[in-house]
């Protein structure tokens, strides 16, 4: 209130300049994007440019799904079910596994508990590009490329530890007290974590999962190398099916950009309250 | 005697361990045994592997050279060549201009957002937009945007009559390597932005009110008040960050693919290249060790500093 009454009207104005500014470059471009999905083709080749769409179609959603006889469809739709099922079963297994560590770390001391939550927090850092080299070679030799399971082995591997991280801060946070009182009251350990601890951290366990879910959602760097066919690909590494050389589909990769974002936006917008309070205290406290 | 204690100590050991499992003791390790076993096979046994291959002369092509070990040979090559120094010096450049300019850029806008108080919420919810696009789409996206001749940057400039010729902004060596730092700084600022705004938001208002009564002026209070404050927030969004600076590679792989002539690879871009398109996984692995361990150096080098941060945070307390 008072920094507020400190302000001359000119500053405040600034203020709210830089700021609409700031937004105007945060979602121009995605909104572009968005347009162009919606746009002919020869309206986004056009000179000199037309701005404002003049007619709108949904041709280009149609082509990806091979509904357009303009163009032989891509196999769109079976790469939004291989992600679909890669990124939902990764996560459910990634949360459940991530969990029982996040617990072990947040309510027990052990021998090498430091050394091993730092191996875990380490085994972040490898760059997906760099470890998608070895897996290639194992993946390879074990058969298992080119499947969804070889993909869905993987983000365990890169979601169990951010999973672990979040939930360990969830898990501190609430008081040991509340689960030792139903233990004199007669519960078992495991029914003290059920009926009393899991339903307190359950937001925090759905703010986990979702961003597991997303990183599985939007990984291209492993993906591009462990999928090969229509068998495995996911919708970012479909992405790319639209540039050849020297011609890239405008309209067709804005559609799908569309569909790529879509599930994405809706997740993040539920979970927004939580991302920030997972993101922050872990780290703070 | 020595054969005959042997088989005797044998299921001794194994009674041990089994009853090791049974205790209360082995609970955490129980609960731990999955996610150790998943990053065993995924991460660790993978970066033995690509350590062996690293020195040998392993060619995707011929399956047997993995058996070729040649020293350090891979190391050697790469180390007096002058197309990888390239690729990590601009890697390096690349990282440490992006995170600080994310860094300054994503407390600018907490800043100025705090100063508004109505529609403050909304305007953290337009913030995450960058957040859900995936690295693929926003390369894809600048890859549209800076389009020489249908980029919206250039039509509005045309259309402005700022420019009669289009700018090549992605094939050009210089503004290619500006436009995939632009994009990166698009996609990585709101993170910033949104955990120093929290910190804000959890500012104690009291010594503030204090330092102005004492006749601070708001320069001094930021920067005796306000920034140490926020100090662990900038460290804790900085670990983070460099955690994923690799997710660059998704960016630039559809954006320049390293183009146009090599001006804009970077590490990771350079090591697919010699992988899979050259089939050297011997020297590509080597150079994915160099860039694992450039990886971990930033994040030790910020986790350092947060938890130094945090503990001073603590003794203020």
């Amino acid at each position: 209130m008072s920094q507020m009454s400190m302000e001359k009207p000119w500053q405040r104005w600034l203020i709210r300049f830089g700021v609409f500014v700031a937004m105007v470059i945060l979602t121009v471009p995605g909104l572009w994007v968005v347009l162009t999905a919606f746009r002919p083709n020869i309206e986004v080749l056009a000179r000199p440019a037309v701005w404002i769409p003049q007619q709108w179609t949904l041709d280009n959603f149609a082509r990806l799904f091979g509904q357009s006889d303009a163009q032989q469809g891509l196999p769109v739709a079976q790469y939004f079910i291989n992600s679909l099922v890669i990124s939902l079963t990764s996560t459910v297994i990634a949360v459940v596994i991530g969990m029982a560590g996040g617990y072990a770390f947040a309510r027990y001391r052990f021998r090498g508990k430091a050394t091993l939550f730092l191996a875990f927090m380490l085994s972040r850092t490898v760059p997906g590009v760099a470890l998608s080299l070895p897996l290639f070679i194992i993946w390879a030799r074990l058969g298992i490329i080119d499947t969804s399971f070889g993909l869905i082995v993987v983000y365990l591997a890169v979601n169990i530890p951010f999973t672990i991280w979040l939930t360990d801060g969830f898990f501190r946070q609430i008081p040991v007290d509340l689960s030792e009182a139903a233990q004199i009251d007669g519960c078992t350990a495991w029914q003290a974590f059920w009926k009393i601890e899991f339903p307190l951290a359950r937001s925090g366990l759905a703010s986990a999962a979702i961003f597991a879910f997303l990183t599985s959602w939007n990984e291209y760097a492993l993906a591009s190398q462990l999928t090969r066919t229509t068998a495995s690909k996911t919708m970012p590494v479909g992405l790319m099916d639209f540039t050849a050389q020297f011609t890239v589909d405008w309209t067709g990769m804005s559609a799908m950009a569309v569909l790529i974002i879509i599930p994405a936006l809706v997740l993040t917008f539920i979970v927004q309250k939580h991302l920030i309070a997972g993101l922050t205290f872990g780290g703070v406290k | 005697m020595t054969t005959t204690t042997e088989p005797l100590s044998r299921p001794g050991f194994m009674e041990g361990v089994a009853a090791f499992f049974r205790s209360p003791r082995a609970v955490p390790y129980l609960l731990l045994l999955p996610a150790m076993i998943v990053i065993l096979a995924v991460v660790l046994v993978p970066l033995l592997v690509s350590f062996w291959t690293s020195f040998t002369s392993y060619n995707l092509t011929k399956p047997a050279t993995l058996f070729n070990f040649v020293g350090l040979r891979n190391y050697q090559r790469l180390l007096g060549n002058e197309d990888f120094w390239w690729a990590f010096g601009r890697t390096f450049m690349f990282v440490t201009i992006t995170l600080n300019l994310e860094m300054l850029l994503g407390l600018g806008l907490a800043l100025l957002i705090n100063k508004i108080t109505w529609g403050q919420r909304t305007l953290r919810t337009i913030m995450m937009f960058p957040m859900m696009f995936s690295p693929i789409l926003v390369g894809f996206q600048f890859k549209y945007i800076f389009n020489d001749s249908i980029g919206l940057v250039n039509n509005a400039l045309f259309d402005l009559g700022l420019i009669s010729q289009p700018i090549p902004w992605l094939v050009d060596g210089t503004l290619a390597n500006f436009s995939i730092i632009f994009a990166e700084i698009w996609m990585s600022t709101s993170i910033f932005a949104i955990l120093l705004l929290a910190g804000l938001m959890a500012l104690p208002k009291d010594p503030i009110e204090a330092a102005k009564v004492d006749g601070c002026n708001p320069l001094q209070v930021f920067q005796h008040i306000t920034l140490p404050f926020l100090m662990p927030f900038i460290y804790i969004a900085m670990t983070i960050r460099s955690l994923d600076v690799a997710r660059a590679y998704d960016m630039v792989r559809i954006m320049t693919n390293g183009g146009p002539a090599g001006r804009t690879e970077l590490i990771w871009t350079l090591m697919t290249r010699t992988g899979y398109q050259n089939s050297q996984m011997g020297m590509a692995n080597a150079m994915g060790y160099i860039s694992i361990l450039l990886s971990i150096a930033f994040t030790v080098f910020f986790f350092r500093k947060l938890t130094a941060a945090r503990s001073f945070m603590g003794g203020a307390q």
